[in-house]
């Protein structure tokens, strides 16, 4: 549209007739103003803001979860089912409490330092070494996600956990359990496809026209993820 | 070459990080394995737990190197979320109360059943 017809447009009042041009060109003078040239964020690439912005969102969805399992749980009379007996496992004829929570724990952490030390070689353009640390990433989430498969199918076999129920106490506790890290895995499960993406156009050698900020917002994602688990691990196992 | 614009810091600091993540998560774990309890048990994992977060998005996620205006936008939003937290724990503990009226504290109420 150009200045003048939009000049006309906007000095009209809005009849029935030219209502819809006069809200259009409303609309169009506030992505005009909105989306002036004018960088917030400097020397920042926009994919890391917006994988940010992203980010923050999620946090609040995670938050919105850990706050409904924190309030069922703060607010149930029937005693909750106890965690550190409930993920308790029996290796070589010991019996360890949260062991499998706690080796998940640090297959998750291991993912975070290959994914920072992919996202290091990248700014290098060291391309071999960053796919590899990044399929490594990878296939630590995956090694995650099969974990967490192997504890839904021993609760929900062995322990006969429900969402609306178990046997062990507070019916909540399977809902939040299963609504909280079936989340959670989700999230991993789609760090393992994006990571082995970028992974895979990393050693085609597709981003070699730019500076692999890729690599680092692809991280950003994943470290987010060992970030949320932190909270997890915190609350609904050690709690 | 071409300017590099990208977050680049030495490998050894990302390796003394990941270090430290360990530990601090064989001691988040200690504090379940000892079975520290009360305020101790809080206070250990809360801190424990918080060091992580912190590590985690400021070294890993880089935001230690990030220039304050992105710091700001992304840091202070969730800090709303601390109003929901607390709403929330005030709200979960008074619905306890009446249940414990209604029902007698230890009881199984009918909607659990």
């Amino acid at each position: 549209m150009t200045q003048s017809s939009r000049a006309s447009t906007v000095a009209m009042l809005p009849t029935t007739e030219n209502f819809q041009s006069a809200v259009v060109s409303r609309l169009h003078d506030i992505s005009e103003d909105w989306g002036s040239d004018i960088d917030a964020f400097k020397n920042v690439p926009w994919g890391k803001a917006m994988m940010w912005i992203f980010l923050v969102s999620d946090t609040f969805i995670f938050t919105c979860f850990l706050t409904s399992y924190m309030t069922v749980r703060i607010s149930t009379t029937v005693p909750w089912p106890i965690p550190s007996e409930v993920f308790a496992l029996t290796i070589a004829g010991h019996h360890i409490p949260l062991i499998l929570i706690a080796i998940m724990t640090f297959i998750l952490i291991s993912s975070s330092g290959t994914m920072a030390m992919a996202v290091n070689f990248g700014y290098r353009r060291d391309r071999a070494k960053t796919a590899i640390l990044m399929i490594i990433t990878g296939m630590f989430g995956a090694t995650f996600v099969g974990m967490q498969a192997f504890e839904w199918t021993k609760l929900i076999v062995e322990e006969g956990v429900r969402p609306w129920g178990n046997p062990m106490g507070a019916a909540q506790f399977g809902s939040t359990f299963f609504m909280v890290t079936g989340f959670h895995g989700l999230h991993v499960s789609i760090g393992v496809i994006y990571l082995s993406t970028v992974a895979w156009k990393v050693w085609r050698g597709h981003y070699e026209h730019t500076n692999y900020e890729i690599v680092e917002i692809a991280g950003l994602y994943w470290h987010f993820v060992d970030l949320v688990w932190v909270f997890i691990f915190a609350f609904f196992y050690l709690w | 070459m071409e300017h590099v614009e990208g977050q680049q810091h030495p490998i050894g600091l990302y390796l003394k990080v990941w270090l430290l993540l360990f530990v601090l998560s064989t001691f988040s774990y200690l504090v379940d394995y000892f079975g520290f309890h009360g305020y101790l048990r809080w206070t250990l994992i809360i801190v424990f737990m918080l060091l992580k977060a912190g590590f985690i998005v400021a070294i890993f996620m880089h935001m230690a190197w990030e220039k304050l205006a992105l710091m700001c936008a992304i840091l202070l939003p969730p800090l709303a979320l601390l109003v929901l937290i607390g709403l929330m724990a005030v709200e979960g503990d008074y619905t306890y109360v009446i249940r414990a009226l209604f029902f007698g504290a230890g009881s199984v109420p009918v909607e659990h059943l």
